[in-house]
């Protein structure tokens, strides 16, 4: 989820390896599959379980553990480790907190403890009241001023807080702050708008030695949240003086707040102007930026972290870069990092597309160069935009205004204003970014080459400066001016035995997450298995994938195709891995064989034969098998006619998406030329509208990207964007289809079904975005056997030699294929979990050259899983985030994650997944339905089971009446329109405890639209499907039936 | 690509082009790397680096400009900077001019695009050697001549450049204790942490004879930092000698060297020296470990002649004047980094607690140091 990604799955990582070095058993709970810790192999007993008081103390109850290490976890974790002292359970059964004992966490989360521990420390922080009434607010509104700074104590990223410029905002602000805090406090701050903004990773341990990992300066000021700042590494602009003195106070904080071992991330605020330094926050476990300063220096602040929690001193823990040193030290670097966030808002219509203190970003690349310069570009091209911004044509003054209010393309824009001659001044006084800063800047601007001048050579990352010989291979490339006679000074030592090369995902983004970094990170072990090794490229700080002890060599490198050659060149590798990073090195894999890189498993051809739509659906046509009539326009006019002859409904997208960007359905000929009118521009430089095969694409990424040997062109800076005419896709829209995933393994000559995956929303919910079971709970025998069928022609005909992933509609009883992906697919991980299989792990051992014959698999009930459980995948939306957007699934992918639920039945299952979802089903009161004319009829099932587990149900007219006349007694509730009170007053008042709202068609603002924003920002269960509304009501009534559901033990199911 | 216009030749003929950016002209010297990541003008002005070129790790150097507060002597001592990314800013919120400018202004040659990376490599596996920053226009030939003319670091007395010529007297009048430093190239950070804690501080030149030392009846003496070889510094040794035992004795980096030499320990040359602001040093009184700023390229010799010190005990050694016991040592390579003469009063630091460049975590030796005056008197 937003705030919480990745970075904790590494974190949890490193945890389980050095604590299994030292000798204890792991137990270990999650809730999210798509995470290495949770592979079985990790811990001992592993909990896919929501991460709740409920099903934690359970598990505590069960393994009876001596201790809980809640540091490497994120807020979640602490937050929980917080409740179960507070409920007695860890006293209960004897359970010690390490890491950071209760006191230390709660001085850190609580502001109020925390403005008086750094008083006592007597350290400066901005001027703030705390607040638990907007009353209580609006009283402390003399003594701050306006701006003022609204943060929700305990809420993860800074959510539900914000920037109040006058009373009205401040009033909304405190409000929502008031509610998403669980403890019901806000608190105000004084605003430090415009003061630099840097952060300290510090470790302690137990003999209260401390060091400075890092540290991290943001180049956007104070006002952006720090998960959304452009941040370098280490800090470019204080004196040594003033750096010591932040340095000082980053070790008093630690020490003020008591934690004893382990990392902390200490944010600062500093005038630049008058020296000044505030204390912000502390964060006492390891954090996002944790993850990005051990990423930047080498120094593993989570292994350490939990060596550390155990009882070692830094000093009795070796550096295993150097291998000669200690872990006691700060590592120094040679080199500059920048980070760069990654947004999604464009999938957010209606939600203001501005940076503020609370966290808006979905991932998250980094880049390391030798200078600045070279660190910035090389991030800007690893973000991978869907769509650069084109600024060519926006007025200076208009460019400039925009950047008074920071979003998601400042620094596009600085840069076109640079380009333009713009002067540093003017930038600077609207930004206050630091002059240094804009003047790197302006070099990028005028002369995007400029960094790249000289030899690109692979150097370490050492932690020590070339101090000391490295001993661990992490690499970055830089450029330098070449030696007299001396050849590129590559430090990459490559050694004698064979290695292939893994292509990761590249900054996580919605559509593309953290399962395929799985996937990925499932590779690498596969290939150092067989005895070669295991070469990984990625640019995404977050994962596992590039800690460096996942691979034998880590080059650190945007994943584009000429800095994926430059590696090859240099590596030489027996193969190239492109199926498991999902379309990212998919996308490269073309280029890359143009470029005689030797690709293992999927051809190129295979691969272009699947994604071309063309193609593809000869292909389907040959083989006998029903896909939606389809066309493929090129402009408004074609669209319109092919319109007429696939037929209404359509669902229509852009050719080049992955996650169904900007993907709808329209009913009509008007609704389709309104969506043609918004993603058709008449600019025939729209930047994205690419052709669809990922061979023309490869190719264009191939040329846009000059000669391998040439230095990287503008293009790769995302600067500007490649031209090329747009294209859109029409499909019929299959209205109530059952949506079918299927993940499956072949070899070219033989098929091994992994998954079979049943969606419970309907087709026309994307499907990482609908929930979905293993085994499917209601196609028979007779379909299983065709999808079974259906998936090994394909998977023969295409060509496959690794993973492919189907996706079907079930339609009126018949059988239709939607898309073939023949790559790792985002279920993998969960797949795998559910059947107890490691589809990513054998899929590259058949890239090897293995056969499915050689992998001894289990016959029978293929695709449905083996032992007696079912497992649900839920999306976990971010829907609270994007004030305004409207909270209801569609075509076009929203989710930030997902989470998974395991049980010995279906509801059971589902109940678990929505809770760990974060919106567990209630067991009784009000449930509130209102759906469109075409569910009216099926609406009463819903209505009947809640009625019969005692909930009242409540509707408005058209829904109650269709109700009514089932004989399921039910209130009428006004619409919006028809007076108070209305539905609104019912969810504002909390008298409603759960919403089923299927949406009337498209169309914003719209009643349904209103409900749903509401229940989200109350955070009410609210189901937008009725096929989710029946899974839900009998999810409750198993849940009264059986209670709070027995938690499951991975490695019991799949003994 | 810039076009090259200045080099740096090291004595064993590897060469690293680069842009010229300070002063015209050429500089000789031993060629040495620091590994802080700030600081450049406190390293520049640091009287220890008489007689060096410094080679920045850091490509970034000059972002924040220059200002009086991070000057650690009125000039800048190092003989030429030489980094991956030089820059001039005036208008660095706290700058009072731009680094280039500056050097530029003192003097001082500079080279910036220079593969410091690579250059570092080779001076960490071959040694700090000799070597000079020359203009493009200098041939080879004439630059290699230049080289050989230059002594090497070994056996010299780069004190005396550095050296006051007169005394001067810091600190209130008749308050506070009273500390003779024997200035072999005193770093003003020094300075100011004495006066900080009320002590009055006269700075003597190095040539200054124990008697005249004595005749002022200091409550203890200090021996500076300072640069080069302490092994060439025979008559400074003697005088430290002639007060062991007659005064408390304090010493910090070269001083501490020769205190070790005075009481009779030898020193050796380390291959490359430490310079940086990250060296982990442990304190064998209270285990705790302090992150150091470091600045030297020669070391005191353990017990019976070890270059470094096994296990984390306070070893002793059998000197001149009694046993001495070994209070610090450095975490990355186990040398020498403090020691307490248990005889007599007295006791020095490798490193450089007063920070200036670095971390501050060793301040706490000057609060000890004056304490130790207090009990001594
Ligand atoms: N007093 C303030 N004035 C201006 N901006 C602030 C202030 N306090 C916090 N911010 C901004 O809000 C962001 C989030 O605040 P922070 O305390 O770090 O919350 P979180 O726990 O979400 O990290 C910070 O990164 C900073 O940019
Ligand atoms: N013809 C169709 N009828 C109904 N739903 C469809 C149809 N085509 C796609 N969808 C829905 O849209 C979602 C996204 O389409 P898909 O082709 O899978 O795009 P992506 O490549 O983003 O996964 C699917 O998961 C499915 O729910
Ligand atoms: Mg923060
Ligand atoms: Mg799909």
């Amino acid at each position: 989820m937003i705030g919480q990604a990745a970075e904790f799955d590494y974190s949890g990582v490193q945890a389980c390896k050095v604590l299994r070095e030292e000798g204890y058993e792991i137990v270990l709970v999650n809730s999210n599959p798509a995470t290495i810790m949770t592979d079985p192999e990790l811990a001992d007993a592993t909990y896919i379980e929501p991460l709740l008081p409920g099903p934690v103390a359970q598990v505590i109850a069960r393994e009876r553990p001596d201790a809980l290490l809640p540091t490497l976890g994120g807020q979640t974790a602490l937050n929980l480790a917080k409740a179960l002292h507070d409920d007695g359970t860890l006293e209960r059964h004897g359970v010690e907190l390490i890491g950071a004992n209760y006191d230390a966490i709660a001085c850190a989360e609580d502001r109020e403890l925390f403005g008086a521990a750094m008083a006592r420390a007597g350290l400066a922080m901005p001027e703030s009241a705390i607040a638990r009434t907007l009353e209580q607010a609006i009283e402390a509104l003399p003594r701050l001023g306006l701006p003022c700074i609204v943060r929700p104590a305990f809420t993860l990223g800074g959510r539900g807080g914000g920037i109040a410029r006058d009373e009205p905002e401040l009033r909304a602000l405190v409000a929502r702050g008031l509610e998403v805090s669980p403890i019901g406090q806000v608190l105000l701050d004084q605003s430090v708008l415009g003061w630099g903004e840097f952060e300290l990773e510090v470790m302690r341990d137990g003999a209260d030695n401390v060091v400075i990992v890092c540290s991290i300066e943001n180049v956007d000021p104070m006002g952006v949240h720090t998960g959304d700042s452009v941040t370098v590494a280490p800090q470019q602009t204080l004196t040594d003086r003033l750096y010591q003195r932040l340095r000082d106070q980053a070790i008093a904080v630690i020490r003020a707040v008591g934690v004893e071992t382990g990392g902390s991330n200490v944010q600062f605020a500093v005038n630049p102007e008058t020296e000044e330094i505030l204390v912000i926050e502390m964060n006492p476990r390891v954090s996002r930026s944790s993850a990005l300063a051990s990423k930047a220096t080498g120094f593993p602040i989570a292994k350490i972290a939990a060596r550390l929690a155990v009882g070692y001193r830094l000093e009795e823990i070796d550096n295993d870069i150097t291998g000669v040193t200690p872990a006691c030290f700060e590592p120094t670097i040679d080199y500059v990092v920048v980070k760069w966030p990654r947004f999604a808002f464009e999938k957010f219509p209606g939600t203001a597309a501005t940076l503020s203190t609370h966290m808006k970003s979905v991932g998250e690349a980094m880049a390391i160069g030798r200078t600045f310069g070279q660190a910035f570009a090389k991030a800007l091209r690893s973000r991978e935009l869907d769509k650069p911004p084109c600024l060519g044509d926006v007025s200076d003054q208009a460019l400039l205004d925009g950047l008074e209010i920071p979003g998601p393309e400042r620094f596009e824009a600085i840069l076109e204003l640079l380009r333009r001659g713009v002067a540093v001044e003017a930038i600077r006084a609207r930004t206050a970014i630091d002059p240094w800063f804009l003047s790197e800047l302006r070099t990028i601007a005028e002369d995007p080459e400029a960094p790249f001048q000289g030899e690109r050579s692979f150097r370490s990352v050492d932690t020590c400066a070339a101090e000391f010989p490295a001993r661990t291979p992490y690499y970055y490339s830089g450029w330098e001016r070449p030696r007299a006679g001396g050849a590129a000074s590559h430090e990459v030592a490559r050694g004698e035995r064979p290695s292939v090369v893994i292509l990761g995902a590249g900054p996580n983004r919605i559509g593309q997450g953290i399962e395929f970094d799985y996937c990925c990170v499932h590779a690498a072990m596969t290939v150092r298995e067989s005895g070669r090794d295991a070469v990984m490229v990625n640019c995404n700080p977050e994962t596992v994938s590039t800690d460096y002890d996942t691979s034998d060599r880590l080059y650190f490198e945007p994943l584009t195709l000429q800095d994926v050659l430059a590696v090859v060149r240099v590596e030489q590798p027996e193969g190239v891995i492109v199926q498991f990073g999902g379309q990212t090195p998919l996308k490269l894999a073309a280029g890359l064989a143009a470029a005689g890189a030797p690709l293992l498993g999927t051809s190129v051809e295979a691969i272009d034969l699947a994604e071309d739509r063309g193609r593809f659906g000869a292909l389907l046509a040959e083989l006998g098998y029903k896909a939606p009539p389809y066309a493929t326009a090129g402009s408004v006019k074609d669209a319109l006619e092919h319109a007429e002859s696939v037929g209404y409904p359509l669902l229509v997208r852009p050719s080049y998406v992955l996650g169904g960007r900007a993907m709808e359905i329209v009913y009509s000929r008007d609704g389709l030329a309104d969506y043609l009118s918004r993603e058709l521009p008449p600019d025939p430089s729209d930047p994205d509208g690419s052709p669809s095969s990922s061979l023309e694409k490869a190719v264009r990424g191939a040329d846009g990207q000059g000669s391998p040997e040439g230095s990287p062109s503008s293009q790769n800076t995302g600067l500007q964007a490649p031209r090329s005419t747009p294209a859109i896709f029409l499909d019929r829209f299959l209205e109530d289809a059952t949506e079918v995933d299927v993940d499956a393994l072949c070899d070219g000559a033989e098929v091994w079904i992994g998954g079979i995956m049943q969606h419970v929303e309907e087709a026309g919910v994307h499907s990482g975005d609908s929930a979905c079971v293993l085994p499917p709970h209601s196609l028979g025998e007779e379909m299983l056997g065709q999808i079974r069928d259906a998936t090994r022609e394909l998977a023969l005909a295409i060509g496959v030699v690794g993973l492919l992933n189907v996706q079907y509609a079930v339609h009126a009883g018949e059988l239709y294929v939607i898309e073939a992906n023949p790559r790792a697919s985002r279920t993998v991980p969960f797949v795998s979990k559910a059947v107890g299989v490691p589809l990513a792990k054998l899929a590259c051992r058949i890239m090897l050259g293995e056969r499915i014959a050689d992998l001894d698999l289990p016959a029978g009930r293929e695709g449905l899983g083996y032992g007696d459980h079912v497992s649900v995948k839920e999306a976990v939306l971010p829907f609270d985030r994007f004030e305004g957007s409207d909270a209801v699934l569609g075509p076009e992918m929203r989710s930030t994650g997902e989470v998974m639920g395991i049980a010995r039945d279906f509801p059971t299952a589902f109940a678990k997944a929505q809770a760990a979802a974060g919106v567990p089903l209630p067991s009784g009161g009000t449930a509130f339905i209102t759906v469109t004319d075409s569910d009216k009829a099926g609406a009463f099932a819903v209505a009947q089971t809640l009625h019969d587990s005692g909930f009242r149900i409540v509707a408005t007219r058209g829904t109650a009446e269709a109700i009514a006349r089932m004989g399921v007694p039910v209130q009428r509730l006004n619409k919006i329109g028809e007076g108070s009170p209305h539905v609104l007053d019912w969810i504002e008042r909390g008298d409603v405890d759960l919403v089923v709202n299927t949406p009337t068609g498209s169309g914003a603002r719209t009643d349904g639209w209103e409900i749903r924003r509401a229940a989200v920002a109350h955070g009410i269960p609210c189901v937008t499907t009725l096929a989710a509304g029946v899974s839900a009501a009998r999810a409750i009534a198993r849940a009264q039936a059986n209670g709070e559901p027995e938690v499951l033990c991975l490695q019991e199911l799949h003994r | 690509m810039t076009v090259p216009s200045a080099y740096v030749l090291l004595d064993d003929g590897t060469r690293f082009d680069g842009v010229a950016c300070g002063a015209d002209g050429h500089a000789v010297g031993e060629v040495v790397f620091t590994t802080g990541m700030s600081g450049y003008q406190e390293s520049m002005t640091d009287p220890s680096f008489a007689g060096q070129l410094i080679a920045f790790t850091y490509p970034h150097i000059g972002n924040y400009g220059v200002s009086s507060e991070a000057m650690e002597s009125d000039r800048p001592w190092a003989r030429a900077a030489i980094m991956r990314e030089a820059c001039d800013r005036e208008d660095s919120p706290g700058a009072e001019g731009g680094w280039l400018r500056w050097l530029t202004d003192c003097g001082v040659p500079a080279i910036s695009g220079v593969d410091t990376r690579a250059l570092v490599k080779h001076i960490r596996d071959l040694g700090a050697m000799r070597g000079g920053l020359f203009p493009g226009a200098t041939s080879e030939a004439e630059a290699r001549g230049l080289i050989e003319s230059e002594p090497p670091m070994a056996g010299q007395d780069l004190a005396a450049e550095v050296t006051p010529t007169t005394v001067s007297r810091h600190g209130e009048a008749d308050t506070g204790p009273k500390i003779a430093v024997l200035d072999t190239g005193i770093k003003g950070s020094m300075v100011r942490e004495l006066l900080a804690r009320g002590a009055r501080v006269a700075l003597h030149p190095c040539t200054t004879t124990a008697a005249e030392l004595l005749a002022e009846d200091p409550d203890a003496v200090f021996l500076s930092n300072g640069p080069g070889d302490p092994a060439a510094l025979d008559y400074v040794v003697q005088t430290v000698r002639e007060l062991v035992g007659r005064k408390p004795v304090w010493g910090i980096c070269l001083g501490h060297q020769l205190l070790c030499r005075a009481v009779g320990l030898e020193t050796f040359k380390l291959p490359f020296g430490h310079r940086g602001a990250n060296h982990p040093v442990k304190d064998l009184q209270t285990g705790r470990i302090e992150i150091t700023s470091q600045n030297h390229g020669f070391a005191a010799l353990g017990p019976n002649g070890a270059r470094t010190i096994g296990a984390d005990e306070p070893v002793r050694w059998q000197t001149d004047f009694g046993e001495a016991q070994l209070s610090h040592v450095n975490l990355y390579d186990r040398t020498v980094e403090g020691l307490e003469l248990l005889d007599v009063p007295g006791g020095t630091v490798q490193y450089h607690p007063e920070a200036g460049p670095g971390p501050h975590d060793s301040l706490y030796l000057f609060d000890r140091f004056l304490r130790r005056i207090a009990e001594a008197a």
